[in-house]
C-alpha cells in the first residue's frame, strides 16, 4: 500500500525534500556561525513556521481541492489549536512571569484571583494536546453538521466560515474571555521542562513539525486514494447524483471537514511554540484567505501542491515584506488573480503541463 | 459472446444480495405491486404539477409513461425518489416503505434506481470508478474508507461493462464518452445498485438511431429481471419496448389514459392532447 500511494518521481521528491528539511537544524547546531555550511537560526525558525503553514494548506486542500468545499475560516481552527497549546505553555511559565504570580501576567493585570474553570487541568501537557484535537474537531463537527444538513453550499458556506473566524477573533479580542485579549499568549519559557529558547529545543520542535507534516501528507494521500476519496470527488462534481446512488453526502463532508479542522489545529499547536506568540490576529479573515491562496498557487486537489504553495508564497512574503513592506497585500492580490487566470492548476499543474509539452515534442 | 450467456454472468436483484448489509432485502410485494402512488398532489406555488395521481406498477413489469411537456412525468419521478415531497397523497414501495418519509439515499438503498433526463455521470472519474461507486454495498463512511474491491465485485463490474457495451473503455474518463455512452453508463450504474425498480427518464433523448436501437435491446434484456418505469417522448422507441405491456398517458398531472400501446394511440383524448399542442 505504502509504495502505491505516490508515483515514483513524487516519492523521490518527498524523500529528498524531507531529508534536506531534516538536515537544516543539524547544520545549524553542528557548524559554527562562520562556517560555509552553517544555516542561521533565523532560517531554521522560518522554515519551521512554513511547515506549519504547509500543514494548514494541506488540510484546506482536503476540503477544497477534493471535496469542493471552500473554507475561508480555517484560520480559526489553526488559532484554536494554537491557543490550546498556548494554555499549557502559559501554565508552564510558573512564577517566572513579570508579576511572579502563579497566574499568567494578563490575569494579574486584570486583577483576577484564580484561573477560570476552563483553565482547569491545562497545566497537564497531554490534556492540552487532547484539547488541540478536540476543540477544533468538535467545533468543526457542530458547525459542519448544521451547515451541511441544511445543504448550505458553495459561496454561502464560504461566507459563513469567514463570519465564523471573524466572530472568534472578536471573542478572543475581549479581555474577559480569559485568553489574554489582543495580546494573546506570549513570553513562553519552557515546554515539557525544556527551555523554549534553547537551540536544541527549537530543533526538536522543528523535527516534530516535520514529522507531523509528513504524517499528515501520507494520511491525506491514503484517504484521497481510497474509495472514500473518490466519493469526496463525486461530492465535488455531482452531489445530487451521489445521493441517488445511495450515499449520504452529509457524513462524508462532515468526516473530511472535521479531519481537516483537526489537522489545521495541530498545525497551529506546532506553530505557537516556534513563533513564541498566539493572538487573535491569527483569526483575522485575511489569514484564512491567505491559506486559500497558498493552496491555489501550489495547485489544489494535489496535496503536494498546497505544501509547495505554502512554502513559495510565504518565502515570497518574507522577502517582499522586508523589501517593500507596504506593497505586500497588493502583490498577494495580484498573485491570486494571475494564478486564477493563467494557472488554474497552480504551480504543480504548470509543471505537469510543461512535462507533457516536452513529451509531445519528443514524440514529434 | 451472445446475449444469453451475458445475462447469466450478471446477477441482479435478489440473487445478488450475497454481500447485502443494508436494508432493502425486506421488500414486501405480496400484493403483486412494487409501487403504489395514491392520490398524489404536488403543487408549486399553487400550480399543480401533479393532480391526484394514481398509479401502480406490478413486480417485473416494464411500464412506459408518455405525455406532453409539463404533464408531470419528471415531477412524479422526483416524488418517487424523495427529491420532492408531495403536498398530499401516499407513495409506497412494496407494502412497507413509505417513500414520502424517506431521504434520497434511503430510497436508493431500499431498491429504487433512477436515471436522469440529462445523463449525469461522474465526469472526472473513469467508467470503472463510476460503476464501482454505484455498486451495491455498505455506503457509510468507515466501510467506504477501508473498502477493497474483491474479485467477485470486479467480476460484477466487468459483466455490467459488457452489458452496456463499454468493455475496453473502463479506464476512460466518463466525461470523454459520447452522449449515448454516458446514457448507457448511467444505466450501468443503476444496475450496479441492484435495484428492484428502475426509473428511466427519457433514456434515448439525444441518441442516434443506432444508439436508440441498442438501448431498446438493452431494456429488453433487462425485462423481467427488474420492474422498470420508462418515461419517453420517442413513440417509435415506446412502441418497440412496450410490446404487450401497459402504457400510461399523463396529462396535466394525472392519468389521462392507460392500456396497450395500440389502444392508447387510438384514444380520442390522447390524440387531442398530443395534436392540440
Amino acid at each position: 500500500m505504502s509504495t502505491s500511494l505516490f508515483s515514483r518521481p513524487a516519492w523521490i521528491g518527498i524523500v529528498v525534500c524531507t531529508t534536506v528539511l531534516a538536515l537544516l537544524p543539524l547544520l545549524n547546531l553542528e557548524f559554527p556561525a562562520d562556517h560555509a555550511l552553517h544555516i542561521s537560526s533565523y532560517t531554521v525558525a522560518l522554515i519551521g513556521k512554513y511547515m506549519c503553514y504547509a500543514m494548514a494548506a494541506l488540510a484546506l486542500d482536503l476540503v477544497w481541492g477534493y471535496t469542493g468545499i471552500l473554507s475561508l475560516g480555517h484560520g480559526a481552527f489553526f488559532a484554536l489549536g494554537g491557543y490550546a497549546h498556548g494554555m499549557y505553555l502559559m501554565r508552564a511559565i510558573g512564577r517566572d512571569g513579570v508579576y511572579q504570580s502563579h497566574l499568567p501576567d494578563f490575569m494579574v493585570f486584570l486583577d483576577w484571583k484564580a484561573y477560570p474553570w476552563y483553565w482547569s487541568f491545562t497545566d497537564n501537557f497531554w490534556y492540552c494536546m487532547a484539547l488541540v484535537v478536540l476543540v477544533p474537531g468538535l467545533l468543526a463537527f457542530a458547525f459542519g453538521f448544521f451547515a451541511f444538513r441544511s445543504r448550505i453550499k458553495g459561496v454561502y458556506f464560504s461566507i459563513i466560515t469567514q463570519a465564523m473566524t471573524f466572530a472568534f477573533m472578536l471573542l478572543f479580542f475581549r479581555n474577559d474571555t480569559g485568553f489574554g485579549g489582543n495580546n494573546g499568549f506570549t513570553d513562553f519559557k519552557r515546554v515539557l521542562g525544556f527551555t523554549i529558547t534553547d537551540a536544541g529545543t527549537k530543533a526538536a520542535l522543528y523535527m516534530v513539525t516535520l514529522m507531523f507534516l509528513l504524517g499528515a501528507l501520507l494520511l491525506c494521500r491514503w484517504i484521497v486514494t481510497s474509495k472514500l476519496g473518490r466519493v469526496l470527488q463525486a461530492v465535488r462534481d455531482s452531489e445530487s447524483r451521489l445521493m441517488f446512488i445511495g450515499y449520504n453526502p452529509l457524513w462524508f463532508k462532515l468526516f473530511v471537514w472535521t479531519l481537516s479542522a483537526v489537522l489545521c489545529g495541530i498545525a497551529g499547536a506546532l506553530y505557537v511554540p516556534q513563533v513564541g506568540i498566539i493572538n487573535p490576529g491569527e483569526m483575522s479573515p485575511g489569514n484564512s484567505i491567505e491559506m486559500v491562496i497558498w493552496a491555489a498557487v501550489g495547485g489544489r486537489g494535489t496535496l503536494l501542491g498546497p505544501i509547495i504553495g505554502a512554502f513559495s508564497v510565504n518565502g515570497l512574503k518574507s522577502w517582499f515584506t522586508a523589501a517593500f513592506p507596504d506593497l505586500w497585500l497588493f502583490a498577494l492580490g495580484l498573485l491570486f488573480i494571475l494564478v486564477t487566470l493563467f494557472m488554474p492548476q497552480g504551480l504543480l499543474g504548470l509543471v505537469k503541463k510543461l512535462r507533457r509539452n516536452q513529451q509531445t515534442e519528443e514524440v514529434a | 459472446m451472445n446475449a444469453v450467456t451475458r445475462n447469466k454472468e450478471v446477477t441482479y436483484g435478489e440473487s445478488g444480495a450475497s454481500f447485502e448489509r443494508i436494508k432493502g432485502a425486506g421488500l414486501d410485494t405480496t400484493h403483486g405491486a412494487i409501487l403504489y402512488l395514491e392520490d398524489i398532489t404536488v403543487s408549486f406555488d399553487g400550480f399543480k404539477a401533479i393532480n391526484r395521481l394514481n398509479l401502480d406498477i406490478s413486480v417485473g413489469e416494464l411500464r412506459c409513461i408518455i405525455g406532453p411537456n409539463g404533464a408531470g412525468k419528471t415531477t412524479m419521478m422526483d416524488v418517487i425518489t424523495g427529491k420532492t415531497r408531495p403536498s398530499s397523497g401516499t407513495a409506497h414501495f412494496g407494502q412497507t416503505f413509505d417513500l414520502t418519509k424517506m431521504s434520497e439515499p434511503e430510497i436508493a438503498h431500499a431498491g429504487i434506481g433512477r436515471k436522469f433526463q440529462r445523463p449525469t455521470v461522474f465526469e472526472q472519474h473513469t467508467v470503472f470508478e463510476n460503476l464501482e461507486l454505484a455498486m451495491k454495498m455498505n455506503k457509510r463512511v468507515v466501510p467506504t474508507l477501508f473498502f477493497k474491491l474483491s474479485s467477485e465485485q470486479k467480476g460484477k463490474i466487468e459483466a455490467v461493462l459488457k452489458l452496456i457495451r463499454l468493455n475496453g473503455q473502463e479506464r476512460r474518463l466518463a466525461g470523454l464518452l459520447s452522449h449515448g455512452q454516458k446514457q448507457w453508463l448511467e444505466i450501468g450504474m443503476l444496475l450496479m445498485q441492484e435495484p428492484q425498480l428502475l426509473l428511466l427518464d427519457e433514456p434515448v433523448a439525444g441518441m442516434s438511431d443506432a444508439e436508440t436501437e441498442r438501448t431498446a435491446e438493452l431494456l429488453n434484456e433487462l425485462r423481467g429481471k427488474h420492474s422498470i418505469m420508462v418515461v419517453e417522448h420517442d413513440m417509435a422507441f415506446v412502441t418497440e419496448i412496450a410490446r404487450d405491456g401497459i402504457v400510461t398517458v399523463l396529462h396535466e398531472g394525472s392519468v389521462l389514459a392507460q392500456g396497450l400501446m395500440q389502444q392508447v394511440q387510438s384514444d380520442e383524448r390522447v390524440i387531442e392532447v398530443y395534436l392540440g399542442r
